[in-house]
């Protein structure tokens, strides 16, 4: 691993997410071989996908809040907002299903646009903005919801059941999502913004860009992505569940997979290849432990390594390579340096 | 209430030493700041309480209050330390759980054991700390992922060992700690020993803020090069920082476990607890700007808030609702503060490179 | 919020309409998506269940669960995990099998003291199982309190876990319907137990009377102990969970009916949060009764009475050990309702009687019944040593390793 990191042209932060991917993937087949498992067969493949869906479309979102140098705590209030939302909306009505859906995206666009605007015009950090966001709606959804509601008719529930192969619609959307989404941040002005006003608000300010339009850009499509989310885990579950976005630990994770991913947490640098990656990663570890009987318990545990040990693998490099401005003395030599 | 009006006092006092101009200016100028802002917020929320249950009023109520309030104020003082340098620490809560389970299961009933498990209980939290502060600093990982990743292992790792359920509480002597105070105590009857504990290490971080430690703490949440220059070497101090804050989390599990006994789920949530009480104290995210005590008053503003909500007979699903309202609201009003108390220009203060670093007297010393 | 006007911000704005309105179109691809059936699993189930109930509260639930707390229960008293309330039974002879089992477990979590009793109650249980070759092994997944986990959990056992019995305890009840269902057309044996499911193929559903009975017990305690006008302080864990939420609906109900005046907080279980919460009301007024929704925690609210220095409140709690020790220490008036952490063991009993082609109840109601003041010092006896996150219905004493492992919390 090591030499494989040092030698050759130098790899990218994504290079080194996909190697550890890889890597991964190759511990998790050997594992599970132990167990006497098939890691490649179709079941197995199949639950790993829809690992991934889910957190995906929360951490792409996440990746454009961090980008623009916001975080997005709301998250899993929206997932859970979106779900009543819409399975109330739908009631089992086939009819019903495309004004839920389209109800469930302007709320959640809405909400993102909330949060942006406290984030961009009220100068609030995007923490508190959207811990307070979050803390809003969960009162609302506390107040008005006593546990499932409404339920989703069969066409929208096989959006969670289909499969091609061994891969769920569910993950083809998903990595459509992706798709435009880099598109939007390589092609379009405002992905270029996003990237300048997340690197350097002050200089992108100076250089002439409206700094609050991407905020609110990238607020509002994180809110819209955790209600497809939302919407996807409504497809799965059947009915609407006011609790089911914190049940996934959607904000911490989301958040942990973006930076897994190679994002730096600052803002101006990743991309969503990398938090796919991580998401990826992620669904690994828990599809190996869930193998293996691991309890959950020291499930937590692992994770918490996990995270820690993947990132570190490449941050020390990050640091030789981030401009002057994110310079931190932080590698061992540099400390030891100063020490003396 | 005395207490709040001390506390008021010693913000309000240290940030204008080097002003000329007079002392009712130069409180009305520090209470334009975030970090003077909350005891204004403090002050509009106890009347408001009182107003709505004049009960509160009673001195003997409030010193309880506040006596209860020191935990969370405690672990605000050390988030403080990691925030101002530029970092997060999400780890606290499961720092308060591990340390309650532990003084739970190792001190059980036997009063002769509570010195040695306080030392180990306070080892440990040094020992995390310094991984959190390693892993920041060395390794390079954001803060924020190094405590998350800290608060999932110590939280599992605790479950695991214990099997989820404490034995027990602790021995009563060892509760006395965060349950009891001086009694018979004229006008208030009794002051408790939480807020005795608070009052001291709040006037040790004031001083430690003076130092050149707290200085160079500051300088380096405002910018990493301009410490560096100044010659402090950032992975030790950070670390250091690191250290403070899960120690005021093991000293806030100690007076919890006393206050309210051992149960696992002592401590849910103070990490957001802890970092939001200290951006109502005016502190900015990202580092280089507020003060220590104003952090402690930030705890202080938020638990009054949950006790006025509840004055008012809010309905509990609201309430949730009504603290984020508060929560934004406070917020916003403080970052103009922030942008009043500076030179007039567009930036937004959560921005995290701003480019000037020379601090405008009278909002961010950071010596209080 | 102000909106950017000027033109330059316009390109941006537009751009981001642009891209709203791809991902829009990108999730309609979501609710037009009707494919030909290739698909490799799907919910067969046509059942809609009530789109939406605003009202939750479910008389019909509450009368039949207030009926069932006088029944008469089948079966040996001595050993309630296998009572049952008379009624439909399941022929298993379809199941008949001399070969030792093997079970799938899905649980929702181990999160809870309450959750842990039982889950090493369990595994004490499935050891002796295993000793008489009913059953090989248990492989468990816990799926952590996430319904989406579980979901999966259910679904890799379906493909990938050669089951031949399904033991589920849901995270809730109406979002794994559809996977418990997908679980029953396996053909297998599926036995539920503690939160239900809205479906009836399984074949057996295991679970103590419920939480409107909980709700009734508790209530009427207080009631009865209290005078019309008096305070009560209601403590709830979380919102929206559903089990608990009727606990709630039926106690507030019976609140109202009778005058008592009853103010609700959610509390995580949180000891600090509870003593905070208890103090404010002390000094609001007086409070009377503290009702709880689930006991943990309950000694933080009783020692906030005490430093209040005032008057014990009449209380109900749980059976768990720490209320019943602290209940005995203050000599307050009090009860402790009990969600019956015995039915642990039922399920795998369950998977023994179905193998023996023994019928069983399809739906499977365990006796639940509160500790009251005079039976107390008997489960405080029986129960000593045991740590305060036990509890003292858990129904183990005749297993082995009784008492070190539930002394040592030792967690599989």
């Amino acid at each position: 691993m090591s030499t494989l990191l040092r030698r050759g042209t130098p790899l990218t932060s994504t290079g080194i997410v996909l190697v550890l991917l890889v890597l991964s993937l190759v511990v998790g087949f050997v594992l599970t071989a132990v167990e006497g498992r098939n890691f490649l067969s179709s079941g197995n493949i199949s639950a790993l996908l829809t690992g991934i869906s889910i957190l995906g479309f929360i951490a792409i979102g996440q990746t454009l809040v961090i980008l623009v140098g916001s975080l997005d705590l709301s998250v899993p209030y929206v997932v859970s907002l979106v779900s009543v939302l819409a399975a109330g909306t739908m009631a089992g009505e086939d009819g019903n299903v495309l004004p839920a859906v389209l109800l469930a995206l302007a709320v959640a666009a809405a909400i993102g646009l909330v949060n942006g605007a406290i984030v961009a015009y009220l100068g609030v950090h995007g923490f508190i903005a959207t811990l307070g966001t979050g803390l809003v709606i969960s009162g609302y959804l506390a107040t008005n919801y006593q546990g499932s509601h409404g339920s989703a008719p069969r066409s929208f529930r096989l959006v969670g059941a289909t499969q091609v192969g061994p891969v769920p619609v569910s993950t083809l959307i998903l990595l459509g999502c992706a798709v435009l989404v880099v598109l939007m941040l390589r092609r379009t002005r405002t992905g270029h913004h996003l990237y300048a006003v997340g690197g350097n608000r002050e200089v992108a300010r100076l250089s002439g860009i409206r700094t609050s339009v991407p905020v609110l850009v990238a607020h509002t499509l994180s809110s819209v992505l955790a209600a497809l989310a939302g919407l996807l885990l409504l497809a799965r579950l059947s009915v609407g569940s006011p609790t089911i976005g914190s049940q996934g630990d959607y904000d911490l994770m989301s958040i942990a997979a973006v930076v897994l991913g190679g994002t730096v947490l600052a803002g101006g640098k990743g991309n969503v290849v990398g938090t796919l990656a991580g998401v990826a990663i992620f669904s690994v570890l828990d599809n190996v432990m869930g193998v293996m009987g691991v309890s959950a318990f020291l499930q937590d545990v692992v994770r918490g390594l996990v995270i820690v040990v993947a990132v570190a693998v490449y941050a020390r490099r990050e640091i030789d390579r981030r401009p002057a401005r994110f310079e931190r003395p932080t590698g061992l030599d540099a400390a030891l340096q100063e020490a003396k | 209430m005395t207490t709040s009006t001390q506390l008021l006092d010693r913000a309000g006092r240290a940030p204008l030493a080097d002003h000329h101009r007079s002392l009712g200016g130069r409180a009305a100028a520090a209470l334009a700041t975030p970090g003077g802002a909350v005891y204004v917020l403090v002050l509009l929320l106890l009347v408001a309480t009182i107003a709505a249950n004049p009960n509160f009023g009673d001195p003997g109520v409030v010193i309880r209050f506040l006596g209860r309030t020191a935990p969370i104020a405690i672990a605000a003082i050390g988030q403080y330390y990691v925030i101002v340098s530029g970092e997060f620490d999400l780890s606290m809560g499961a720092v308060v759980a591990a340390q309650v389970v532990m003084a739970g299961n190792l001190i059980g009933q036997d009063d002769s054991r509570i010195l040695p498990v306080m030392v180990l209980m306070l080892a440990v939290g040094v020992l995390i700390g310094v991984l959190n502060g390693l892993g920041t600093t060395l390794l390079g990982v954001p803060s924020f992922i190094v405590t998350l990743g800290m608060m999932l292992a110590l939280g599992g790792l605790v479950d695991h060992l214990t099997g989820g359920a404490a034995t027990g509480n602790p021995a009563d002597t060892f509760r006395e700690i965060g349950r009891g105070g001086i009694q018979d105590v004229p006008v208030v009857d009794v002051i408790p020993y939480p807020l005795l504990i608070l009052l001291v290490l709040g006037a040790l971080a004031s001083w430690s803020m003076r130092r050149p430690f707290g200085r160079s703490l500051v300088a380096a949440g405002d910018n990493a090069d301009a410490a560096r220059v100044s010659g402090s070497s950032l992975w030790w101090l950070k670390t250091r920082a690191f250290i403070i804050s899960s120690l005021s989390a093991t000293v806030a599990g100690i007076l919890l476990v006393g206050y309210a006994g051992v149960h696992p789920s002592v401590g849910q949530g103070y990490e957001f607890t802890a970092i939001t009480a200290v951006v109502l104290g005016g502190v900015l995210l990202g580092g280089g700007r507020g003060w220590v005590l104003s952090a402690a008053a930030g705890a202080v503003a938020l638990e009054l808030l949950f006790v006025l909500l509840t004055a008012l007979g809010v309905e509990s699903t609201w309430r949730a609702t009504v603290q984020g309202l508060i929560i934004i609201a406070a917020v916003a009003v403080a970052g103009r503060a922030w942008q009043r108390g500076r030179r007039p220009r567009r930036t937004s203060p959560s921005s995290r490179h701003l480019t000037h670093h020379q601090p405008t007297p009278g909002t961010t010393t950071g010596d209080n | 919020m102000r909106t950017p006007l000027r033109s330059r911000s316009l390109r941006g704005a537009v751009a981001s309409v642009a891209a709203l309105a791809v991902l829009a179109a990108c999730s309609t691809d979501e609710s037009i998506d009707d494919p030909a059936p290739q698909a490799g699993e799907e919910s067969a189930s046509e059942t809609e269940e009530s789109g939406g109930g605003e009202e939750w509260f479910v008389q019909a639930d509450f009368d039949e669960q207030d009926e069932q707390r006088s029944a008469t229960f089948e079966g040996d008293p001595e050993q309630p995990w296998l009572q049952y309330i008379d009624g439909e039974m399941t022929d298993t002879a379809d199941y008949t099998s001399n070969k030792a089992q093997k079970v799938c477990f899905a649980n929702a979590s181990i999160s809870n003291p309450w959750r842990q009793t039982g889950w090493i109650t369990m595994n004490q249980q499935l050891k002796v199982l295993q000793d008489e070759g009913v059953i090989s092994e248990m492989e468990t997944r816990d799926a952590q309190d996430d319904d989406n986990t579980q979901i999966a959990d259910i679904d890799y056992f379906i493909s990938e876990g050669n089951c031949d019995v399904f033991v589920i305890s849901p995270n809730s009840t109406a979002a794994m319907t559809p996977a418990v269902e997908r679980a029953c057309e396996t053909g297998k044996p599926v036995i539920v137990f503690d939160r239900g499911v809205e479906t009836d193929c399984y074949t057996t559903f295991i679970h103590p009377i419920g939480g409107y009975a909980w709700g009734i017990d508790t209530a009427n305690f207080l009631v009865e102990n209290l005078e019309e006008g008096d305070k009560v302080v209601a403590l709830r864990i979380l919102p929206g969970v559903d089990v608990l939420e009727t606990r709630w609906g039926a106690a507030k109900k019976i609140f109202e009916e009778n005058g008592i005046e009853a103010v609700d907080y959610f509390t995580g279980a949180d000891p600090t949060k509870i003593k905070g919460i208890i103090t404010d009301e002390l000094t609001k007024g007086d409070v009377a009764g503290v009702w709880m929704d689930a006991g943990d925690g309950a000694v933080a609210a009783i020692e906030a009475f005490e430093d209040q220095g005032v008057d014990y409140p009449v209380m109900t709690g749980e059976d768990e050990m720490s209320f019943l020790r602290k209940w005995e220490e203050t000599g307050l008036t009090g009860l402790a309702p009990v969600y019956s952490n015995f039915q642990w063991r039922t399920p795998l009993l369950a998977v023994q009687k179905i193998v023996a082609g023994e019928e069983v109840p399809k739906e499977w109601v365990l006796p639940q019944t509160p500790i009251t003041e005079d039976e107390r010092a008997d489960f405080l006896e029986a129960n000593e040593g045991m740590p305060d996150g036990h509890y003292a219905k858990f129904g183990g004493e005749d297993l082995p390793g009784y008492p070190q492992v539930w002394q040592e919390r030792q967690i599989p």
